[in-house]
């Protein structure tokens, strides 16, 4: 057994290396915007950016449309499909799993194809170019906010709750917002958690429809600049690990931390 | 509620003991109108995209039906993508699949204190979210001509880039991709290490057999489907990647990804038709790797679960 532990000691210190290394090297990088000396320049030349914070800004908002249009649909539906429509569960999931088999290149594609020509006309406006976008966000994020309402929806007696709360008198809306959202409030905040994770700096679907948001204002920098790259880089992974370090201690732990958007 | 032949009209929706324990009454197909807005979301935003794409992979220029499209497939710069599209997600699979497995293993039946399995379980649903754009940026940093890592060999008497490495073709982006790639397989791999239940071990050596047999006869056939469905997985993962690539290589390696990219900035085809088979061919591609997924899941949650 002791040989065991000190190949896993072995192949742990590769995997630290590898995860770490490139890390020490962004952040070595983006100090060296000053000649000679390592300064934080690059990060305060991106933090002096209009356009970063109104990139930022642009893609928080949409991450918070999504997530709450997100939440919206989903939560009842995973709710209903709990309560009155078990046997309709297979084709649920299947629309859930339906995500992983467009790429979102394609799903952009196709958005486009679709939308930007009658008699769906969207891509004209900006306001109607965000509800595409916020839609295409929906559909990435969607397998991992139903996984995580539905483990949600597992931990607790959906059916008992509905019962007490409508021979109480309680309506379809007060159940689901006063009842089983409040219940499901760990696992609406792990999706959502994950959701700005993904949606925060993706680059596809906002570049080609072409929305000032926050991936392509990285992309931008990344071919003009040499350091500020780095800091923003460097930005984005502390935001990622606060997010992740959440959905961590939210879930001790116990669901995987899976996203997506690569 | 309750009515005989409206459940027989309705035999999917029949459930068990569901008059005594219905909630309220109401009809079958009242019930499956709580599904419209789901069924209207996934109709308009993911159904009716593919399916656009795949009407417009049928048909020519002048509006018939074709199969021309699926036949340009086979040109060579078309193929070269798919290859490379392929070969990229096969190897970090295969890479990231056997890395992040000995790394699960480590940290779950490897003797390492239970802190450990805590950091890296956090580290890896990190990095297997960071990707896209600030990921690329992170690898040019550290493996780029000015990089950290390129710098420090280069003091040392090794040029990298003189030996034949380069960040921005095939083996620049595999690493790149397994940064998301082994973490997915250890936060996949680590629960279904646990698993493994003591007894079968206990039993096993009862029956004589030493470490290497109970892994070969007992242990590796029941994870085996496991395994393989998570790099199945990360196959996907990787094939229909296509931020970390861009930002990576701006567009010059030809992936698929990166060509139906091009096709929708600006038809570089000549030939909108071409570029729908190609994501159709993507999309079979996902498909395919999905189901063989969803059947090794089935099989494995034979034993593990």
């Amino acid at each position: 057994m002791n040989r065991f532990r000190y190949w896993s000691w072995f192949w742990l210190a590769i995997g630290a290396i590898y995860f770490f290394l490139p890390l020490v090297a962004t952040a070595e990088f983006s100090m060296r915007a000053q000649k000679g000396t390592l300064s934080l320049l690059a990060y305060q030349r991106v933090l002096e950016d209009k356009e970063f914070v109104s990139s930022f800004l642009f893609s928080l908002r949409m991450a918070l449309l999504t997530i709450t249009f997100g939440i919206l649909l989903i939560v009842p539906t995973a709710y209903w499909v709990h309560l009155r429509l078990p046997r309709m569960r297979p084709l649920v999931e299947l629309l859930t799993l339906l995500p992983f088999v467009i790429p979102v290149i394609v799903l952009v594609f196709g958005m486009i194809r679709v939308y930007s020509s009658p008699p769906f006309l969207m891509t004209t406006t900006p306001a109607t170019t965000d509800i595409l976008l916020v839609a295409g966000y929906m559909v990435i994020s969607l397998p991992y906010l139903y996984r995580s309402v539905d483990v949600g929806l597992r931990a607790m007696d959906v059916r008992s709750l509905t019962e007490a709360a409508q021979s109480l008198g309680a309506g379809w809306g007060t159940i689901l917002f006063r009842i089983i959202l409040p219940n499901l409030r760990t696992a609406a905040l792990t999706g959502a958690l994950l959701t700005l994770a993904i949606v925060i700096g993706e680059l596809t679907l906002a570049q080609y429809l072409a929305r000032p948001a926050f991936g392509p204002y990285m992309n931008l920098l990344g071919k003009n600049r040499a350091y500020e790259p780095a800091a923003l880089s460097i930005m984005s992974f502390a935001l990622t690990w606060a997010a992740m370090g959440v959905v961590y201690w939210l879930t001790r732990g116990e669901q995987a931390q899976i996203g997506g958007g690569h | 509620m309750g009515n005989p032949t409206k459940s027989f009209q309705f035999p999917w929706l029949n459930r068990k003991g569901r008059d005594a324990r219905s909630a309220r009454p109401a009809s079958p197909l009242w019930d499956v109108f709580g599904l419209l807005p789901m069924l209207a979301f996934a109709f308009f935003f993911m159904l009716l995209p593919a399916s656009s794409l795949v009407f417009g992979a049928f048909q020519g220029n002048d509006g018939q039906f074709t199969l021309q499209h699926f036949a340009d497939l086979s040109q060579r710069f078309i193929i070269e993508g798919y290859r490379n599209s392929i070969q990229v997600s096969l190897v970090t699979a295969l890479i990231g699949g056997v890395f992040g497995f000995i790394l699960a293993y480590a940290i779950t039946l490897g003797g390492l204190p239970p802190v450990v399995r805590a950091m890296v379980t956090t580290f890896a649903g990190v990095a297997s979210n960071f990707a896209g754009v600030p990921l690329a940026f992170a690898f040019i940093s550290t493996l780029g001509r000015t990089g950290l890592v390129t710098v420090v060999f280069k003091s040392a008497g090794y040029d990298l880039y003189k030996q034949g490495f380069n960040l921005y073709t095939f083996a620049g982006l595999s690493l790149t991709y397994l940064y998301f790639q082994f973490p997915l397989m250890i936060l996949i791999m680590a629960p279904a290490l646990d698993g493994l239940k003591r007894e079968w071990q206990e039993a096993s050596e009862n029956l004589g057999a030493n470490g290497f047999q109970y892994w070969r006869y007992v242990a590796l056939p029941i994870i085996l489907p496991s395994i393989l469905g998570t790099m199945v997985l990360l196959f996907g993962n990787a094939f229909g990647a296509y931020a970390t690539a861009f930002a990576l290589t701006g567009g010059t390696l030809d992936l698929v990804t990166i060509m139906i990219g091009a096709q929708i900035r600006g038809n570089v085809l000549y030939d909108p038709g071409l570029g729908y088979a190609m994501a159709i061919g993507m999309v079979v591609i996902m498909a395919f790797s999905i189901i063989i997924y969803a059947w090794l899941q089935r099989r494995s949650e034979r034993w593990l679960r």
